[in-house]
């Protein structure tokens, strides 16, 4: 197939057009991250005096090392219950909110203010609403005879990071799941009630099924979300702590590099997260090309 | 089989001003294929999906064999129903689709495929059973939505505009289908449509409906013979009645003609005759092969008055043309009220 082809009077203008973007990530993604790359195989003394050539030494120290694996495994288990939590509150907000609205703009204009709020006041937010001697809902709790701490309780202290940000995310998702749901014709719900099948049964064999691509697309979103945007929360309200509990590899990134100085091993796990955003980028892409197949 | 009875029933949609439909009764007898024809946006849709249960009915009472269907679940009331865009579940294959409501009820799975099979092959869709509905053509696919009502062999089927999706072929090769399929398995059908055409050819019993009324009820013979209102006669039939003033026509008028009567006569009733009281300027002759539509203006009128001729009657534009019309194919209506006199 033969592609037209724009021809422009001035041979420039092209490159001018394209340059600032060419710019920016030339100077906001391509050279921090090639000198990530560069820092990865590096060794820095504790004075920064002498740097020498290490080759695969910093990776091969962070496989081994524990508290590398179990921040690995922290923030796995962060993001599976990012992801789970805030698409699992869009989605019953979505449903309710297709029963009720056809055009639900009021509604959807509310719910995606939450999105616009930055990460770290999200963090502050919630770390306000659970401090233990301050905080409305540590209060509410305590009411309820939950002793809440999140400086000592290390599950509390995750609570309350999964909370501020999946309550960030559940708006994303929710205007996701309630474009799709209303994207499926009205007349294959009513069918399906006409079938005999109960508002649940239409859910779990009609709606859901139709819905899958926009699950799987959210669950790639919400985990990269959950594995490089939440640094601010953390930073906000935790800190990691207690212990290493709330340490999640992007956190460890910085807190590695500036707390720690240890410039080599944080250069080698960006290195690492950067493998891992592309690959989730790289099956998101796969699976939009097949999104239609059902 | 079983009957379905209207009475009385309304439709206001929240916030609608005025009701969609202001009072509404119909009777269908057992057995038979009711056709709804009227111009869209009249209440057709409306009237059928408050019988199927997916619309809820303002006032009055709808009862399906007997029993009353008003607070009754669309699952609960035993009907089908085949829409307009076929509602087909897209993930399914074609036997999951037709098989569907038959699970959720709980029949046995071997009953199920001897249903479905049988439904296959009555509408030659065997050997599509495992694709996916976008794998087949629009005619398979409006098969399949058949196919899933008939399976079920519920008390009513409810078509809404089936056809409307099909090219002009199709939609009439389709249309003797579903009359063929009806009669076949006599189960009582309610059939929505705009086109007349359709409406005359499938129809037991043709309702003419508009503005969320009934115009007149009757087989498509007696409303095409004797249409109650103006709207019928302009309605029915193909293409649509003259009305005339009877100044337009003196020798037609009865002389108990009101001065405010419409004269009414069909195309097809105008016959040429060389002494014929109707003298038309011929301006358009469309040839259409058995016949010939000839378009011509009376001396005073302001739109054209038509004419369905043999092709075989010669006819040019720019000539007079004079016709007759034999008495029965005369109709009067009131002109202010539209009703039919006499
Ligand atoms: N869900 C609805 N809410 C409000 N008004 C509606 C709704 N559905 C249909 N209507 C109105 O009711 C009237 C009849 O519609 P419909 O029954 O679809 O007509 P038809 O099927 O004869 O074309 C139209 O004026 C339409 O705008
Ligand atoms: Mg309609």
């Amino acid at each position: 197939m033969r592609t037209k082809k724009v021809t422009f009077r001035h041979r420039w203008l092209p490159y001018a057009l394209v340059a600032p973007q060419i710019v920016i990530t030339l100077v906001f993604f391509i050279w921090p991250a090639s000198q990530a790359l560069y820092q990865s195989v590096l060794r820095q003394d504790a004075f920064g005096l002498r740097t020498e050539f290490v080759g695969l030494a910093n990776f091969a120290r962070l496989f081994a090392d524990p508290l590398y694996l179990e921040s690995f495994f922290t923030t796995v288990w962060f993001s599976a219950l990012v992801a789970g939590s805030s698409m699992l509150v869009a989605l019953v907000l979505a449903v309710m909110a297709d029963r009720v609205i056809r055009q639900a703009t009021t509604y959807r204009t509310l719910l995606i203010w939450p999105y616009a709020v930055a990460p770290a006041i999200a963090g502050v937010l919630w770390w306000f609403l659970f401090n233990p001697t301050i905080g409305i809902l540590a209060y509410a709790l305590e009411a309820l005879g939950y002793d809440w701490n999140h400086y000592q309780d290390g599950t509390d202290a995750m609570t309350m990071i999964v909370i501020a940000a999946a309550w960030r995310q559940v708006a994303y998702n929710f205007l996701f799941f309630l474009a799709g749901l209303q994207a499926i014709p009205k007349s294959l719900t009513e069918a399906a009630a006409i079938d005999g099948a109960g508002p649940v049964k239409r859910f779990v064999t009609i709606q859901l099924p139709l819905l899958s691509p926009t699950v799987f697309f959210l669950i790639v979103v919400n985990v990269v979300y959950a594995f490089f945007e939440t640094f601010g929360i953390v930073h906000a309200t935790t800190a990691g702590g207690p212990g290493n509990d709330t340490v999640i590899l992007v956190y460890k990134v910085w807190r590695d590099a500036f707390e720690g100085l240890n410039l080599g091993s944080s250069a080698a796990q960006s290195v690492i997260l950067m493998a891992i955003v592309i690959a989730l980028t790289a099956i998101q892409f796969r699976y939009i090309e097949r999104r239609v197949e059902y | 089989m079983s009957d379905i009875s209207l009475r009385d029933v309304r439709k206001v949609y929240s916030g609608a001003e005025a009701p969609t439909i202001p009072g509404l009764s119909l009777e269908i007898v057992s057995g038979e294929l009711c056709v709804l024809v009227g111009p869209s946006g009249c209440g057709k849709s409306t009237l059928l999906r408050m019988v199927a249960g997916l619309e809820e009915v303002s006032d009055g009472e709808i009862a399906i064999a007997g029993r009353r269907v008003n607070d009754l679940e669309p699952a609960e009331r035993d009907i089908s129903m085949v829409f307009q865009n076929y509602a087909l579940y897209p993930h399914m294959t074609v036997f999951n689709n037709m098989a569907y409501g038959l699970k959720n009820r709980g029949m046995p799975k071997d009953e199920i495929r001897r249903r479905v099979d049988e439904a296959a092959v009555m509408l030659g869709l065997d050997g599509f059973l495992a694709r996916r509905p976008r794998e087949l053509s629009g005619g398979q696919r409006q098969r399949v939505a058949m196919g899933r009502a008939i399976v079920r062999e519920p008390a009513a089927f409810l078509f809404d505009e089936p056809l409307s999706n099909l090219d002009a072929k199709l939609r009439v090769k389709t249309r003797v289908e579903i009359r063929d399929l009806q009669q076949r398995l006599r189960t009582t059908s309610i059939y929505v449509t705009h086109d007349q055409q359709e409406a005359m050819t499938l129809a037991d019993k043709l309702v003419v409906m508009n503005a969320g009324q009934i115009e007149q009820i009757g087989t498509p013979i007696e409303v095409y013979e004797r249409p109650a209102s103006l709207f019928v006669a302009g309605f029915i039939g193909s293409p649509p009645m003259n009305l005339l003033p009877p100044s337009a026509v003196p020798s037609l008028a009865p002389a108990s003609a009101p001065e405010h009567a419409l004269i009414g006569i069909r195309p097809e009733s105008m016959v040429p005759a060389d002494d014929g009281p109707i003298a038309l300027d011929v301006r358009v002759v469309e040839r259409l092969g058995a016949t010939s539509t000839i378009h011509g203006r009376l001396p005073g009128l302001e739109s054209d008055v038509i004419a369905s001729v043999p092709s075989t009657v010669p006819a040019d534009p720019g000539r007079t043309m004079r016709f007759s019309s034999p008495g029965d194919g005369v109709h009067l209506f009131d002109g202010r009220t539209g009703r039919r006199l006499g």
